[in-house]
This record gives structure tokens, sequence and C-alpha cells, in this order.
């Protein structure tokens, strides 16, 4: 009988941690507020559907009645946003520079919903932010497809869609798209290592890739745009492998790569920090020597803190960022909306180059010339 | 003389239990063979082992055979714990990807202090970290062991409750952040004790005491009666209640240890991507030792190989150069290949070929 009160009481204990791990405060506090909405735009569709003459309208109007009850509410505006997961440094940076954003002091409320990299769990978070009225939808979306049914939602809610980071390719049912032109970074990384090489006097060479996440378009677009310059310069791709933006996922594939490719290969380029970390490791382990004025040019990109602490020491020779502070650009997005204008439909937030002092070179992108920056300690610590 | 000594040779062989599953690793192993001698290298590279001198680790011993054994370690010492739990209770611990992740995000928390994203100095000494790993593991495995042994919940529903619980709780202890703990102690565990990677030394530690214990007391014939009839173990007088619960909880406890080589690997808690998937790669390594999912009796052997056998595939797809794209269609192709083989009917019709073949030689 003991034993079985102490069973009970101890997977009591477990589910209870459960909840409480479950159990967002912002949903609880939402409800009312967002029943109040719901009210609202009922009362709102019965006197549009008398005097407007078309469904669209009365759908116009809804749109306008949730946002006027909604900001009357709690006088805040209320922001949903659906992140990918916390998988890198990069994105714990573009979670915080949402939180700052929208945060109590600025006059948001912010649902924020961290999807574990998980699809459905991200579409159920959208639908989630529906039914508790929000005012405006931020989604980070994980894959690129699959998107139009939920985006139709919103759209007959009458909610705003932003989507930023990663992009939806089979729906145009949002506003607009904030984030980094990953084929820009792709080719940045390309047109850099061919000025380096002519600087090094560097004929030959023989890159290996670690790929990101495969059919996310942060690896879409690093792989192609860096692809691409290496078709035309005539380079060697020896290898690409993924090693899912995760730094046990860079280890074992350079692991393999420092075997099958053993002495062949001068180029490393990973397609996130957390990759070249684990590369670095295999690396040593391997006894490749790797960063300037050596063998193996490694190339990173994202460009987290942590990242530039390794180009500072000399580890990876250069940094290409996707900056992930999205934030006040997408709060310049809900301005223009609130304000009753249009905004853009594509919306880029400025990238930056790092390597150290000797490393710098001048290069163009596409006929434009790119400013890269020098790594010091300010830049690390200015760095999110 | 000679030829009857090799028919009873190949007689005990053939009524080994390991044979299947040692030929699927060694068929999984001869692909690098063919690949290799095709491509005008060395048909062996693949098997060589060589003593590499490096500067952060010294002299290690460098070579595929070594990745695939070190890159095993964690299935291999999930695989154990997987084991018994099917043996005993006919069913799977789903959660066991989950807690490894529950418990480096728990150890990584306490090493670097609530809060804290990245540090390179110790909060708390070593031990106390690891000793809240392994705590952590046997709470998890004692909650799953209660629901199914005390509750009679069905395995597979009562493992559910933590295999997407655990890793959100991880995620609270961390604060929705990565944990880095870049500190030489910590990486111990996931780098090199000498010459050889600790993870390997910590999985031969991990089979060693289990089969020592196994073999030694009566322990293993006891969850096997559970498996094959636990209410006739029960009136013969074996408690199969504190059986089932002590098979989930040692499962919690091989979750734990392998959650600390995972994230000392690392050097970091990554509580999204740690195990992930690897409740899966546990249950395969358990079937692909030629043991029944259905539970009752079970070979620990069988399922160690069967681990390695998962990583080898692994580690060929990369030494192939297989794409990523790829990589997964022809992972499942050499799966069906060696559940084919070890199934019951495709051995009985092999054997029906052999027997048929041999009365053919009488007649003639």
């Amino acid at each position: 009988m003991k034993k079985k009160l102490l069973g009970a009481i101890l997977s009591a204990a477990m589910v209870m941690s459960l909840l409480a791990g479950c159990g967002s405060t912002a949903a609880e506090t939402a409800a009312p507020a967002a029943e109040a909405v719901e009210e609202a735009a009922d009362t709102a569709a019965d006197a549009a559907a008398d005097t407007a003459a078309t469904v669209e309208e009365a759908a116009e109007k809804v749109e306008e009645a949730a946002a006027d009850t909604g900001a009357a509410a709690g006088g805040n505006i209320k922001v949903g946003f659906a992140q990918v997961g916390h998988e890198s440094d990069w994105r714990t940076a573009s979670t915080k520079s949402c939180q700052d954003v929208f945060s109590a002091e600025n006059g948001y409320d912010l649902s924020f919903v961290d999807c574990d990299n998980d699809e459905a769990a991200q579409k159920e978070a959208v639908r989630s932010f529906i039914e508790q009225g929000v005012d405006y939808i931020i989604i980070d979306p994980i894959i690129a497809t699959g998107w139009d049914t939920v985006l139709t939602e919103c759209e007959d809610a009458g909610i705003p869609v932003i989507v930023i980071d990663r992009t939806i390719d089979d729906s145009d049912k949002y506003v607009s798209w904030v984030g980094s032109d990953f084929l820009t970074e792709g080719k940045a990384a390309g047109e850099w290592l061919k000025a380096y090489a002519e600087k090094q006097g560097i004929k030959e060479i023989n890159a290996l890739i670690i790929q990101g996440t495969i059919g996310s378009s942060a690896q879409i677009g690093r792989t192609d745009g860096f692809n691409e310059i290496a078709k035309r310069e005539g380079w060697t791709v020896l290898d690409q492998q993924t090693g899912d933006f995760t730094e046990a996922g860079g280890q074992e594939v350079m692991e393999s790569f420092c075997k099958s490719y053993a002495g062949k290969f001068n180029v490393v380029v990973c397609e996130n920090d957390n990759e070249a970390f684990g590369a670095m490791t295999a690396m040593d382990n391997a006894g490749v020597k790797y960063g300037p004025g050596n063998d193996v040019i490694l190339i990173s990109y994202d460009a987290c803190t942590a990242g530039l602490e390794d180009v500072k020491a000399g580890k990876i020779t250069a940094d290409f960022e996707c900056n992930p502070l999205a934030a006040p650009t997408v709060e310049g997005v809900i301005k223009t909306l609130e304000a009753g204008k249009t905004p853009e439909n594509q919306i880029l937030v400025p990238d930056n180059w790092y390597a150290l002092k000797d490393q710098i070179v001048d290069f163009a992108v596409e006929g434009n010339a790119q400013k890269m920056i020098e790594v010091t300690d300010d830049v690390i610590a200015a760095q999110y | 003389m000679s030829s009857i000594n090799s028919k009873s040779f190949w007689r005990r062989i053939k009524s080994w239990p390991l044979l299947l599953p040692v030929v699927a690793l060694l068929l999984v192993m001869a692909v690098n063979i063919i690949h290799d001698a095709a491509t005008g290298a060395n048909p062996l590279s693949f098997f060589l082992v060589s003593l590499k001198d490096t500067t952060t680790n010294g002299t290690i011993l460098y070579g595929r055979i070594i990745d695939i054994i070190n890159r095993g370690s964690e299935v291999a010492i999930l695989a154990i714990g997987m084991t018994l739990v099917v043996s005993a209770s006919a069913g799977t611990d789903i959660s066991v990807g989950s807690v490894m992740s529950l418990c480096a995000s728990f150890m990584c928390m306490m090493l670097a202090g609530y809060g804290v994203s990245s540090t390179t100095t110790l909060a708390v000494p070593l031990v106390i970290g690891l000793l809240a790993a392994v705590v952590m593991g046997l709470v998890c495995g004692a909650f799953n062991g209660t629901l199914v042994a005390h509750l009679s919940i069905q395995p597979m529903v009562a493992t559910l409750i933590l295999y997407s619980a655990a890793r959100a709780i991880g995620l609270l202890l961390c604060n929705d952040l990565i944990v880095y703990v870049r500190n030489p102690s910590f990486a111990f565990f996931g780098a090199f004790a000498g010459p050889i990677p600790t993870p390997i030394i910590i999985t031969v530690i991990c089979i060693v005491i289990v089969s020592l214990v196994l073999k030694k007391t009566a322990l293993g014939m006891y969850i096997q009666s559970v498996g094959i009839n636990a209410k006739a173990s029960r009136i013969a007088g074996l408690n199969s209640k504190l059986l089932i619960f002590l098979a989930y909880t040692l499962c919690g406890l091989f979750a734990a240890i392998a959650g600390i080589v995972a994230s000392s690997r690392i050097t970091s808690a990554d509580s999204n991507n740690i195990g992930l998937y690897l409740e899966m790669d546990a249950i395969l390594s358990v079937a692909l030792g030629g043991n029944s999912l259905g539970g009752g009796k079970f070979n620990l052997a069988g399922s160690i190989i069967g681990a390695y056998t998962i990583q080898a595939i692994t580690t060929t797809l990369y030494a192939l150069g297989v794409s990523s794209i790829q990589a997964p269609v022809f992972k499942a192709i050499i799966v069906i290949l060696i559940v084919v083989i070890e199934a019951p009917p495709f051995k009985a019709f092999v054997n029906r070929m052999s027997a048929a073949k041999a009365a053919k030689g009488v007649k003639a």
C-alpha cells in the first residue's frame, strides 16, 4: 500500500511539473481578452453584414474591430511569435531581440512559442494565436512549404502575418518578409574566398561543405550562393554533407571528412557557427591545422559572439553574419500597418562580414563593393 | 576426420544466436571494402587503425573503426537499458532520447549555474553535476517504472509522457539557452583517456558490469521469466512488479550515462538536439540483435552488436559520400534487408532450401 501511495505521489509530481512546463501564463491572461475580441468581432460582423455589400468588406471591418478592441482591452498591441526553436546561439539572439522589442514597456503583449523544430507544433502555435485573437502574428517558418491552409485561416481571422528569417514558398498570404538574404551570404563567402586566395597566392581551392538542415532556406541559399562562385571559378567541391546546424553534427561530419579527404582539402565551409565549433574539435583530433596562416581556411556563417571570439582567436578565418536582430525592422512593419499604410513585401536586414585585419580583402558581390569589419574586443562585446 | 570436425563446427556456428547480427554487421562493413577496392584505394583502408599526434589530446587512436565504436557509444549504452525493458515488460521505453537531453541539461545547469549560458569555470564540483544527471535519470526511470509496473499502463503510453515532457523540462532548466560548459575536466567524458576515446571506455564498463550482474546473479533469468509470463512468475514467487520497475529504472540510469557522454562531446547542453531520435535507434538495435520485441528471452550481446551496426551504416554512408538528401533512403534499405534476413520465415526458407539441396546430393 505504502509503495502504491509513493508511486501515485511520484507520478502526480511528475505530471504537475509537466503542466507547469506547458502552461504559459500568457495564454491564461490572454484568454479573457480574446473572448472580448471575439464578441466584438461578432457584433461588428453583424453590423457589417447589414451595411456592407460584399463578404470581403465585412472581413475587413471585422479586422478593424478586432484591432480596435484589442488596443482598447489592454492598450497594448498583442503579438504572437512562433519561433523555430533554440538550436543555436543565433536563434537565441533572434528570440531575445523579439522579447526586448515587443516588451510591455514598449506597449506590446508578446505571446512567444518555442516550437522545438517541430513543424506541426508551429502550425498549432499559429492556430492558438488566432484563438487568442492577437493583432499580429510573426512566424519564423521551420520549413518553407505547407503553409497555405494556416495562412488562409489567419487571413480569414483578419490577422496580418509577418514572416521573418526563413521563407515561405507556397503561399503569399503574408504582409511582409523580413530577413537576411542567404544567397547573398553564400556569394559573399565565395567572393571573399576568391579575393583572399588571390592575395595569398593560393591557386587551387578544394572545399568541403558542412551544410545546414537540408531544405531550410539558410542551407539552400548558402550552399547555392557559394557553389555558384565555386563553379564560376572552377574550384573543386570535394563533398557536402549536412551537420543539421548542430555542434554534434559538425563534429561527426568533419571527423569523416578528415579521413575521406585527408590532406586533399584546403577550405572548410560550415553553414553556421555551431557546426564550425564541432568541425574544429574534429580537426584538432585529426591533427589538421586551420585558421589564418594555416593550411585550411575555415569559413563560417552567423557570426554570433562565440563565433567572433573564435575569429579573434585565429581559428575561424572569416565569419559571414546573418543578422538575427530582425525585431526592430518587424516593429517598423507593424507601425506602418498601424498607420494604415502598406509595408514593402520584402525587407532585408543588413548583414556584416567579419575577419581579422590580415584577412580583410576588398571584394564585390554582383558589382556591389563590400566592406568587412575587423574583429576587435569592442566588436565582440557589441555583438548579440 | 577433419571433414567431420568442420561439419560440427558449421553446425555450432549455425545454431549460434549471434550469427545473423554479426553477419549483418560484417556485410555493412564489407560494402566499404568493395568501395575502396573499386576506387583504387587500399581495400582495407576502412579498417586501418593508426596512431595520430594531435596538439589538443596527445597521441590518439585514429580510424573509421574507432569512429564507429566511439560514435556508437550512446546508442550502445541506451541499448543495454532498452534490452532489459523489452525483455521484462514486452514494451519499449520511448522516452530515453528525451531523458538523455533532460539529464544533460540538468547537469550543465548545475555545472554552469542557472541562467548562465557560457562558462569555462565550474559552479559546483564536477562530481555533483554527474550525480545530478544520474539522479535525474533514476527519477525518470522510476517514474516510468511506476506507471508501467504499478499502474499497469501500456509501456508506450507511459513513456510517451516523458518522451514529450522531458525535453521541455530540460529547456526550462536551461532557461531556453544552449548552455556551454567549456571546461577541460568536463570535456574528458567525450574526449580521450590516453589514446582511447573515453565514450568507448564508459561503454565497456557499462557492458561488463551489466553482463557480470546478469551472469553472476539470477537477475537476468528473473527478468526473462517475468517477460515470458508475469503471472506465472509471480505465482512462482518472483516479485514481477519490482523486476519491471527495476528494468525501467536501470533504463533511466543508462539514458543518464548516455546523456553525460553526448553532452560532454560538445561540452554543452543542446537540449533541442541531444538524443534526438535515439530512442528509435535503441529500439532498432534491440531488434537487429535478434531479440523479440514481444519480451522474454534476450541477448544483450546481440543488442550491442545491433547498436554498432546502426553506427556502421551511418559511418559507411559518410565514407561513401552519399549525399545527405539520399542517406536516409539508403539507411532504410539496409535496415529492411537486415530485418528480412533475420525474420523467422526467411530463416525457415533458407533451411528448407539447404535441406532440399542436401537431399538432392544424397540422391545423386
